[in-house]
């Protein structure tokens, strides 16, 4: 089986006004595979996440999905973007629903699923991200590592080709991190497309496919994560390896 | 004759009064919710005309004694054979819309920039995120002041008395004056007000205990 090409980024630009954030950003990502993205606070690691699911849109360069090359000319991006999973660093759940509702939400009103099928699909996902005991809980209720898990079972639920981690685990308790890695590694297991912008080292290690840092806007660095994080090739990976290790 | 004997005596047209003022609070509220929505979108629109609209409307009424403006809505729009109740609910509408605006676009400007975008990532269009995500959460931190806005447009509706209307203060005017003893029927109509109050109060804070039970 030859894999897809599920994201392409070539030649991408973006500032915010004077702050040219990304760089002429080549980057692929095949069917399966698990992505992370590493580097310092402002390097464009998030910002390149967010224009993949097009949160931000590129001022320049081409993003494609699925083989398809996206532009907000042609495409309704609220459409692409209930394609591409999304989880925040800070969990973002909506804290007015409960937890099941939180899942069911995108699927009844997005998809246009019946209530009933969105619920039994939600519960399913509540399972297995090993919360079904609190589906009628408010998110206040829950600990950080629970609400990140439902925001991975809300993502889930849009059934995403893909799905993008922005720091999923760097507001939480260092106890509960385990947990929200176990999640992921699971996803992973099960052949989810997945770029994910952290600093566990050690999931990057035992799960990611490959790593990308990135400094100042540009792409510095790719490697297999044993060989970057071992034995970086650029002195800046050296450097940035150094000061968060 | 004392105090109480007065308040019985006459309580058949203060309560007609009374229900005349929570009329023209709760209709002139009920239309002031919606210009409120409405000015608060423009504000929070980031397309500058709309903004100076909405600015231009909030300086106009923050500018002007609500007095001015109930005059001018009743000699405006009585003209048009529009009916007095419906010209000083509709002024008291313009007025309380401008300070509604002002609270609805704090409490969906109070709301995480992070709930739009987790909306928006789950493929939910801006509209449907603002009337699903934000508008729920903003209505609950809205509700504290709305319902002290609310309170004060009752109080505010005894303008109304100025253009005629024979509201709870005009009642008592008008008794003070025909029976010289003004003292008497202001303190009995402070009583009825207060009870008004009071009974809004208690709606705003049953809502509001029961719009937090995600807490």
């Amino acid at each position: 089986m030859s894999k897809d090409i599920m994201i392409n980024v070539e030649k991408l630009n973006k500032s915010f006004g004077d702050l040219h954030v990304l760089r002429d950003i080549d980057m692929t990502v095949n069917q399966s595979e698990v992505v992370c993205l590493i580097g310092a606070s402002g390097s464009g690691k998030s910002t390149l996440l967010r224009c993949i699911n097009f949160l931000e849109l590129k001022d320049s360069g081409l993003v494609m999905i699925g083989g398809e090359k996206i532009e907000k000319e042609t495409h309704d991006l609220n459409e692409v973007r209930a394609r591409v999973g999304m989880v925040f660093q800070h969990f973002n759940l909506f804290p007015h629903k409960t937890v099941l509702q939180n899942v069911m939400e995108a699927p009844i009103y997005v998809k246009k699923y019946p209530k009933e099928e969105a619920k039994m699909e939600a519960r399913a996902l509540l399972k297995k991200v090993g919360l079904l005991d609190k589906e009628n809980v408010y998110p206040s209720k829950l600990s950080g590592g629970q609400k990140q898990r439902v925001a991975i079972a809300r993502a889930l639920a849009m059934k995403p080709e893909i799905m993008l981690f922005d720091e999923p685990t760097s507001a939480l308790d260092p106890e509960l991190v385990g947990e929200v890695l176990a999640t992921m590694k699971e996803l992973a297991e099960e052949g989810m497309t997945m770029v994910v912008v952290t600093h566990e080292m050690g999931f990057a290690r035992e799960v990611a496919d490959w790593a990308v840092y990135m400094h100042e806007g540009r792409i510095v660095e790719v490697g297999h994560p044993e060989q970057l994080f071992s034995n970086p090739k650029e002195a800046r990976t050296k450097n940035f390896l150094d000061s968060v290790l | 004759m004392d105090l109480l004997t007065k308040f019985i005596d006459t309580y058949p047209v203060f309560l007609k009064g009374m229900l005349l003022t929570f009329e023209i609070t709760i209709v002139s509220i009920f239309i002031a919710i919606f210009i409120g929505l409405f000015f608060a979108f423009l504000k929070i629109s980031n397309i500058k005309i709309l903004e100076w609209i909405a600015d231009l409307y909030i300086f106009l009424v923050r500018g002007t004694p609500l007095v001015v403006q109930i005059f001018i809505f009743y000699f405006g729009l009585t003209a048009f054979n529009i009916s007095d109740f419906l010209a000083v609910v509709l002024g008291l509408a313009f007025h309380n819309g401008a300070y509604i605006a002002e609270i609805f676009r704090g409490a969906i400007q109070s709301i995480d920039h992070g709930q739009m975008e987790a909306g928006r990532s789950l493929g939910m269009t801006m509209g449907l995120t603002m009337r699903r995500i934000i508008l729920p959460q903003a209505s609950r931190r809205a509700l504290p002041p709305l319902g002290n806005q609310f309170i004060i447009a009752l109080k505010d509706s005894s303008l109304a008395s100025f253009i005629g209307m024979y509201e709870l203060f005009n009642v008592a005017t008008t008794h003070g004056s025909l029976k010289y003893d003004y003292m008497s029927y202001l303190l009995i109509v402070a009583v009825y007000y207060l009870v008004l109050v009071l009974f809004f109060s208690i709606i705003v804070r049953i809502i509001e205990k029961k719009m937090s039970s995600s807490d």
